[in-house]
């Protein structure tokens, strides 16, 4: 196995030394076929769909902002300000496209002055393939993780390929689940099959992992720890994870692919007595939801996606809710720790988002048009405190409990770290006018694709634990301040947008304005502005221009999310 | 539920603050006068300890190393040497090593559950079986934390390796500022340690950094300085300018000595981390990349152990003369072993019931050998891992860790709980008595 492993890896190495070539030979004949385009941006570039949201959705969040009204009543919390558009829509890009918006889209977004202008930028991110890709991607993460996982037998970029193209064409999610539980075949031709083979570790498949992911990733729970003894927190028993199991307990692999034997016995050894004995398939509640027919997966995938297994439509939601905050709507739990339904009242949002998700046939797209158009999405990361708490940098303990309080009642948008994906997808993006997407051309694409790439694994990836609010590393801010990626993007090059504001013939306000936008989406406030100005007529014009890039890079405000 | 959480969690992230607050008064200690009782003058036992792992990436062959056999029994291998400590063989690969073997122990029975890489080197770094609803922290971060020196400008938890495709050890849910950092050429290039522009320009960035960060400041000033994004930044800005930069760096090593490492990256490696534990360095991890020889197995691992034996035996035997072999643990291991028999190939499989590991050093009980493993063991080759017969004595990856804890000084029982309240000990496995110096057994 490992020849060809080996092979791989050669062929790569083989890949890698050419494609700088190419890419310099590409990037002289784009740079000669378009340095002669002006920095000028055209606006007409961008069509904006019309808004897709009905009063059935107005509906629902209507509600969902009543339900975070008396989440915030009972704590005797204030809702901060709505958030300003620009930084509204900075959040959604960063959520569904991993970036910040160009140059190009900020101009168009700002011409447009209808009022429904956000509801259509959101269809504009969502029909983007990029949002596909990306999604997929995230996605993915609960599904099959991120390791390379058993060679040969799991292939996770056929997963991903299947994946996104099952958002493309825009797949009820419960039929994505179900053909993910129950599928069958070979896994480089039917992608969804490497959801199964991704059980396999140690030249073994192992069921338990399945079953696990599964609870997991699908019903938003964790049974996990039932493997071995009963769940000490809720009811999960181990005798309900072994009957769970037992699903996933008749799959076979070949050369022909996965398949199901439904002869085959699942059998385990007692961990006590050491005897093996046979288990029969069951679940937990509701063996009705199985059905009839099928094999053992099948009834499984019926019974997890059940139109009334609530706790199949609050995971999407709370999953959802995480890709679009950074956290989940639990703040302080792991995305797939839901209590049950029905146990908590804090969570009655959820409640809300998957009843709407259910009742208009699972699409992901109108739950995140929903989630977008609440309260909690729309409001500002300022939290207003009383004068009396405004003193003292706002550093007491009073103050401490109050925002803590905001934050977990989404009574305050919350200060999130951007995940790396998204550090280097921004500061890409904020080094190009145009909007980096399918259109751009090979060479920004492919320089976009190796630099990612190459940011992530020095930044870190953590991997499934990404809705995490992890804090940040001394070797990132490191690698932020004085890393390559942060040299490159920062200085003057014909190519990238530092070099096009430094050579624009227009004031040092326009530029610094234009730095702003291109950065951090906003315009700057009047100290900074001064501030800025002053250091433009002071140092040399094109050092200052990278010195405030470099500046804006490193700032707080560019890798939180606000 | 959620009200219990809230406020055990407010009070941790205050906690977590006030310890970055501490930590950053301690990053400019470099102000302050020389305390006199700094550790890094310390020798001998009262040094606070330091552990170096030295880590070899793909699974070495345990027979072609520091388990040798006939021929006749695993197939094409290298003759037996004699060594320092009476009785004891190991591989010709490793003669300097050899005259090293008085001043460790080994271990011949090293047991894991894991036979992939991925998921050996993660158990193997742990000493917890991968669990997808939980990243445990590697025992070198749970060092780091433990024993954390305050007076340290620089990461205490490092790595120390170059290429691509191996897992930097990572603090888990103890938090990610106990991921080890990691240098990627050592002695030779410290990565993102110099500003990208003069002196002059870089007061002007930072300057403006300040201006913008006080706009987004000024609003949110709790949340902000929630996110420890200055203090991660001035930390980074000390770290830059401290003295104890030049830990990583050979400049001012004779030639000799880093010819006595071997001129390689490892080698680098080594003399790099007996640098760092003079700083006072907790936790160090050196890799050595390469061991993956399902072809040609031979061929492979003499290349690789000739890169290990003249590092190994370097820092050992310099340690020692510098008196720092008491303090400091050095810990030879990869995620498993390889098969007893050759596959068609001449390679050697993955094989994590029987392998090898050498420790020594920092209190361990030198001159010990533990364990054998017995030549036919390739009859199992086709069990699964988990059936086939342990070897005498085994020692597990948790029982390994416990030791090490141990003679750390810390209670490997301890309890330790993950951000969701789960509770972990810091080893679930029980110290080896055969390993542990007379005051603690």
């Amino acid at each position: 196995m490992a020849v060809f492993y080996e092979l791989e890896a050669e062929v790569i190495v083989v890949l890698k030394s050419f494609i700088w070539p190419v890419l310099v030979v590409v990037g002289v004949v784009w740079l000669t076929t378009n340095s002669v385009r002006s920095a000028a941006v055209d606006p007409t570039s961008i069509t904006i769909p019309m808004p897709k949201s009905d009063s059935t959705s107005k509906e629902t969040v209507v509600r969902v902002n009543q339900e975070l009204a008396r989440l915030r009543s009972e704590a005797n919390l204030e809702m901060a300000n709505p958030a300003e558009e620009l930084t509204v829509w900075r959040r959604l890009s960063l959520a569904l496209h991993g970036t910040i918006p160009s140059l190009e889209e900020i101009r168009k977004f700002e011409a447009d002055q209808k009022p429904d202008r956000l509801e259509r930028w959101l269809e504009y991110l969502l029909n983007d393939s990029r949002f596909d890709d990306y999604f997929a991607e995230r996605l993915a993460r609960s599904y099959v993780g991120v390791e390379a996982g058993q060679f040969l037998v799991f292939r996770r970029d056929r997963f991903l390929d299947w994946l996104t193209t099952q958002l493309h064409e825009r797949r009820p999610y419960d039929e994505i689940v179900r053909d993910m539980i129950s599928g069958t075949g070979v896994w480089t031709g039917e992608g969804e099959v490497n959801f199964i083979t991704a059980g396999f570790a140690n030249d073994e498949f192992d069921p338990n992992k399945l079953s696990a992911r599964s609870v997991r990733a699908f019903l938003g729970q964790r049974m996990d720890c039932a493997q071995c003894h009963d769940h000490p927190f809720d009811h999960w028993k181990q005798g309900e994870f072994e009957g769970l199991t037992a699903y996933y307990g008749q799959v076979v692999n070949s050369l022909a692919g996965v398949a199901d034997k439904h002869s085959k016995d699942y059998v385990v050894e007692d961990r006590l007595t050491l005897e093996k004995r046979t288990v029969e398939p069951s679940v937990p509640f509701h063996p009705e939801w199985l059905g009839e027919n099928g094999s053992r997966r099948e009834q499984l995938a019926r019974w997890m996606t059940h139109p009334e297994n609530q706790r199949f439509e609050r995971a999407a939601a709370n999953r959802v809710w995480a890709l679009m905050f950074g956290v989940p709507f639990l703040s302080h739990r792991p995305v797939d720790d839901l209590p049950d339904p029905g146990t908590n009242p804090e969570t009655a949002t959820l409640d809300l988002l998957g009843e709407d998700f259910r009742k208009h046939g699972y699409d992901l797209r109108r739950l995140i048009r929903v989630i977008a158009a609440t309260d909690a999405f729309r409001m500002s990361s300022i939290y207003p405190l009383p004068e009396s708490e405004q003193e003292n940098d706002g550093d007491t303990l009073q103050t401490a409990e109050t925002i803590q309080q905001a934050k977990e009642r989404w009574a305050v948008f919350p200060l999130i770290r951007l995940r790396p994906e998204q550090v280097i997808g921004a500061m890409l993006q904020a080094n190009n006018v145009r909007t980096i997407d399918q259109n751009s051309h090979l060479f920004v694409r492919a320089l976009r694709f190796f630099r990612e790439n190459d940011f992530v694994d020095e930044f870190g990836d953590p991997g499934v634990d990404e809705l995490q609010d992890w804090s940040g590393t001394i070797s990132q801010a490191l690698l932020r301040m004085n890393g390559e990626f942060s040299r490159e993007l920062t200085s003057l090059n014909p190519l990238g947008s530092p070099g096009r504001v430094a050579t624009a013939g227009s004031t040092p306000e326009k530029k610094i304005e234009t730095i702003y936008l291109v950065c951090l989406t906003r315009l700057p406030t009047e100290a900074e502005k001064q501030y800025f100005i002053q250091r433009f007529e002071k140092d040399k014009p094109d050092q200052a221009v990278e010195d405030l890039y470099w500046t804006l890079f490193n700032s707080p405000e560019f890798s939180w999310n606000h | 539920m959620i009200h219990h959480h809230s406020f055990r969690n407010l009070f941790q992230r205050l906690t977590r603050r006030q310890v970055m607050q501490a930590g950053l008064g301690a990053g400019v200690s470099f102000l302050l006068p020389t305390l006199s009782a700094r550790a890094t003058q310390k020798r001998g036992q009262e040094r606070p300890k330091s552990l170096i792992v030295l880590w070899m990436a793909g699974g070495p062959s345990q027979v072609d190393s520091w388990d040798p056999h006939p021929a006749s029994a695993v197939g094409e291998t290298v003759g037996k040497i004699k060594t320092r400590l009476p009785g004891l063989e190991i591989s010709e690969l490793l003669p300097q090593m050899a005259e090293q073997m008085q001043n460790v122990s080994l271990v011949r029975s090293m047991v894991s559950k894991e036979g992939d890489h991925e998921r050996g080197t993660y158990y193997a770094q742990t000493g917890y079986l991968p669990d997808p609803s939980v990243v445990h922290p590697a025992m070198t971060a749970i060092i780091s934390k433990h024993l954390a020196d305050p007076s340290i400008e620089i990461p205490q938890h490092i790595s120390l390796a170059s290429g691509d495709g191996f897992v930097v050890p990572r603090g888990g849910f103890l938090g990610a500022e106990y991921d080890a950092f990691r240098i990627f050429d050592p002695g030779r290039n410290v990565r993102n340690m110099k500003p990208n522009v003069d002196e002059k320009r870089q007061q002007r960035r930072l300057e403006g950094l300040d201006v913008v960060s006080n706009a987004f400041r000024q609003q949110r000033p709790f949340q902000t300085s929630e996110t420890l994004h200055q203090e991660l930044v001035n930390k980074a800005l000390t770290m830059m300018s401290s003295k104890q930069l030049e830990a990583f760096s050979l400049d001012d090593e004779p030639k000799a000595t880093i010819q006595k490492y071997g001129d390689s990256r490892f080698g680098r490696g080594c003399l790099v981390a007996r640098r760092l534990v003079e700083q006072g360095v907790r936790a160090t991890q050196v890799v050595l990349q390469g061991f993956d020889t399902h072809i040609n197995n031979l061929k492979g691992q003499t290349k690789q152990f000739q890169i290990l034996d003249p590092a190994f035996a370097a820092l050992i035997s310099d340690l020692k003369d510098r008196d720092l072999l008491d303090s400091t643990i050095v810990l030879c291991m990869g995620e498993f072993g390889r098969t007893p028999r050759l596959n068609p190939l001449e390679g050697r499989d993955h094989w994590p019931m029987g392998f090898s590991c050498v420790l020594g050093g920092g209190g361990i009980r030198s001159g010990v050998v533990i364990g054998e493993t017995d030549p036919e063991a390739a009859k199992e080759e086709d069990k699964r891992v988990t059936e086939r017969t342990p070897p005498k004595n085994p020692v597990s990856i948790p029982d390994l860790y416990a030791t090490i804890l141990t003679v750390m000084g810390l209670d490997p029982y301890e309890e330790v709980q993950s951000p969701i309240g789960r509770p972990f000990m810091l080893s679930e496995g029980s110290a080896v008595e055969q390993l542990l110096p007379e005051h603690l057994i």
